[in-house]
């Protein structure tokens, strides 16, 4: 046992380093927020890194991953990190994309890996309904065969930027008469197929995330079948476990309390710098030391996984605890900027009225931390993670 | 970076493990805790002949070349039995100070610590000293070549079995002054040293410890005259690290027992492991248990590192350890019912041996201050 990277990892880490500072695009350099990027700025570093092989490190290499170790990954990430890069987004190259290349076809690889890793085109991912939140397999989108051709009728919400995707991931009934999992398809959707209207929701922050998706007689090629008809919330359940395993999101966190700190040692109480103040001091001590936690959990995780064993149940752990410190650094930081949390980014007219109130530090603190809320709520509600380690690990 | 025990850990946890679960079941560990001596010399001849006392020394010394983390392997299940006999007092405080000693005292001392002949206890807690190491009044003041040792030392654990003890001292400076601390090596037998001894609440023995001019020569110095303090901070930080991987085993199986218990017991006609405001909780208990041991690895792996580094380390993972313990503990009762308050089952000796390792070397509060204050020693990282 021991924390020390070898002469290579280190040398690693020089190497990637260099390539973010030399290439990172410089008009994103400083870019620290999400809500207002379009989808040129979403996909510039993917498609960067796409050029460079670098766009799907965890893939097996034959399909254009980089057969990095998970300690070369989480170098990867930490350097990523170092930069507030914008990352290539989960749902083409950590959901949709390790689906097709575990249960697709050889003709479904050579279609969709190439614009995936290269980033040229941009996935949905459309699973949950009005209907169906954390009961996720009660969903009743329908695809009906019809020749060669399913008919998809129905709804899908909270569909992540979907403003912005070419194509969408969809879990439709395919048997109405199967019991809840068993009559479920995954299919491929191309979200320029007449039939599909995609209308914004506003979330609290202000912001456009996310969309309802509605589904009018939607025709898609039977070829666009993963894997079997009605085993799809097989396939459903494998890329859960995917989106949980990266979802820890601990370097970027570690990047969040060091900005806190700054911002504390430039926000003044009585005459004192905040962060001299003990009892913020030891919020941020707290918060620190959970994330530590947090760290060494999901290296353990790493390592078991590099011992061959994939992403277990464990990873609800990481789920649980990655999101609960994301969320905690957000509201310390809104605590932070005091007054002016309050300027609201979103309400600020064209002629700029508004923008810039206060230091930079303290713009979107507040709708930050209002959008992250969202996290404890997404890719199985933290209560769902805990009923997975129920019925999992303590088998209860 | 790897998290693989080697084979000879594995071996040790494994024998030790078998061990434990052969002679030290929850019913011999109550008779031996109720008994006049409230532990067993041959059981601890008996972890020496297997090798725990050598194992975390290096070849040299006469070990086997092990350290920290089979220290924490021992720990751990140790942690699991609940088992009272003192290895962090003697092998991790006692062999930690006296591997850092002279030729001389690791000749005299250290193949009796790894025998198991020779048993020490670490006597540094005084009664108005709380966590702070160098609030001390016990005093040693010099005499010829010597020193004269006059003080009262606070629940010195294990000092009941001990044949020699580790104490911290005042030889010049003020009250708290962290310059003037000094550690001596005392012969519990020595003219001037008295005890009262008493059981603990966990299962342990302790004793207040008195030393009314007891004399010792230069010889039972451990370390530098007046510049004690770093040394006692180490090995304080291996002793956190140690007892933090006892806390995970006691937490593993008080987690373990609670989920059992729900399964068995029954009310409104369904087991109570049924409910999932019980689930919830002992997932909840079983996430501070995991991310116990990820921070009592963590400390263990950074006790070598620079002592920024290694302090922080040891405060972290005694924070989390403390707040993990407690609730881990706290709803192994709840859920338990009315025989989690029961003296008869073990669930409740787990919760109380979790909840004592809060307070030992320093508590969750001590722990958050420590780790915040040497945070703002740190040079600022220019961040925006």
């Amino acid at each position: 046992m021991n924390l020390d990277f070898t002469p290579e990892e280190i040398e690693f880490r020089k190497e990637v380093r260099a390539f973010i500072e030399e290439n990172y695009p410089k008009e994103l350099v400083g870019e620290t927020v999400r809500e207002d990027l379009t989808r040129e700025q979403f996909l510039a570093w993917h498609k960067i890194l796409g050029k460079k092989g670098w766009s799907v490190p965890a893939w097996p290499e034959k399909y254009g991953g980089t057969g990095w170790t998970s300690t070369q990954r989480y170098i990867w990430s930490e350097e990523n990190a170092r930069m507030d890069t914008v990352m290539p987004l989960p749902f083409a190259v950590s959901m949709v994309g390790p689906v097709i290349y575990t249960f697709g076809n050889e003709e479904q690889k050579a279609k969709h890996l190439p614009g995936i890793r290269s980033g040229e085109v941009w996935w949905c991912q459309g699973y949950s309904e009005p209907g169906a939140g954390s009961d996720l397999a009660s969903v009743k989108t329908t695809a009906v065969r019809d020749g060669d051709h399913y008919v998809i009728n129905g709804q899908k919400t909270w569909t992540t930027l979907a403003q912005y995707a070419d194509w969408g991931f969809f879990l439709c009934r395919t048997d109405p008469t199967a019991k809840n999992q068993e009559g479920i398809s995954f299919i491929l959707v191309d979200m320029k197929t007449p039939g599909i209207e995609v209308r914004p929701i506003k979330l609290i922050d202000g912001g456009h995330e996310v969309n309802e998706t509605w589904l009018t007689d939607v025709r898609v090629p039977v070829e666009n079948l993963i894997g079997e008809e009605n085993k799809g919330w097989t396939y459903a359940k494998f890329l859960l476990a995917h989106e949980r395993s990266g979802i820890a999101g601990v370097a970027r966190s570690k990047r969040g309390i060091e900005r806190l700190r700054s911002i504390a040692s430039k926000e003044m109480v009585d005459g004192v710098p905040l962060i001299e103040t003990p009892d913020f001091a030891r919020k941020i001590s707290q918060l620190e030391i959970d994330l530590t936690a947090l760290e060494f959990t999901e290296l353990r995780t790493l390592a078991s996984e590099a011992a061959g064993k994939g992403p277990g149940p464990e990873s609800s752990i990481l789920k649980v605890k990655g999101t609960e410190v994301q969320q905690r650094l957000t509201e310390l930081t809104l605590e932070a900027v005091n007054n002016y949390g309050a300027p609201y980014a979103y309400g600020m007219d064209a002629a700029g009225n508004g923008a810039g109130v206060g230091p930079d530090y303290a713009d979107y603190a507040a709708e930050t931390y209002f959008n992250m809320r969202k996290t404890s709520i997404y890719g199985g509600s933290n209560e769902i993670q805990r009923n997975i380690i129920t019925k999992m690990i303590l088998g209860l | 970076m790897d998290f693989n025990f080697t084979e000879e850990q594995g071996m040790l946890r494994d024998s030790l493990a078998k061990m434990i679960r052969d002679q030290y079941d929850f019913e011999t560990r109550r008779k031996v805790v109720a008994s006049a001596d409230g532990w067993r010399k041959d059981m601890w001849m008996q972890f020496a002949e297997l090798g725990l006392m050598m194992a975390p020394f290096s070849e040299e010394d006469g070990g086997l070349g092990g350290g920290p983390i089979d220290a924490m392997v021992v720990m751990e299940e140790f942690g699991k039995g609940l088992v009272v006999e003192p290895y962090v007092p003697s092998v991790v405080c006692g062999g930690g100070f006296l591997k850092r000693g002279t030729d001389a005292q690791k000749e005299e001392y250290l193949s009796g610590i790894m025998s198991g002949e020779l048993v020490f206890a670490f006597a540094y807690a005084e009664p108005r000293g709380r966590y702070n190491l160098a609030d001390l009044e016990t005093t040693a003041k010099k005499d010829g070549e010597g020193f004269v040792l006059n003080g009262h030392k606070a629940v010195v654990i294990g000092a009941p079995w001990a044949t020699h003890l580790i104490v911290t001292a005042r030889t010049s400076g003020g009250r708290r002054d962290a310059n003037g601390v000094t550690v001596f090596v005392v012969d519990k037998s020595a003219p001037g040293v008295s005890t009262r001894d008493y059981p603990t609440v966990d299962g342990r023995r302790a004793s207040e410890v008195y030393f009314e001019n007891v004399a010792v020569g230069a010889e039972a110095v451990i370390g530098e005259v007046d510049n004690g303090l770093p040394l006692i901070e180490l090995v304080s930080d291996e002793a956190i690290a140690a007892i933090c991987a006892e806390a995970c085993g006691a937490m593993k199986v008080a987690q373990e027992m609670t989920v059992e218990y729900s399964r068995q017991r029954k009310q409104f006609g369904t087991p109570i492991g049924k409910f999932q405001v019980l689930q919830h909780r002992m997932v909840d208990m079983f996430m501070e248990q995991e991310q116990s041991v990820s921070m009592t690895y963590m400390a263990t792996l950074k006790l070598g590192e620079d002592e920024v580094t290694r302090k922080k380390a040891a405060s972290a993972a005694k924070v989390r350890i403390g707040q993990g313990g407690r609730f881990v503990g706290q709803q192994a009762i709840q859920i338990h019912g009315g025989m989690g308050m029961t003296d008869e089952l073990a669930v409740g000796h787990y919760f109380k041996r979790l909840t004592m390792i809060d307070s030992e070397f320093g508590n969750v509060d001590h722990h958050l201050k420590r780790y915040t204050d040497l945070s703002a020693t740190e040079v600022p990282v220019a961040a925006e």
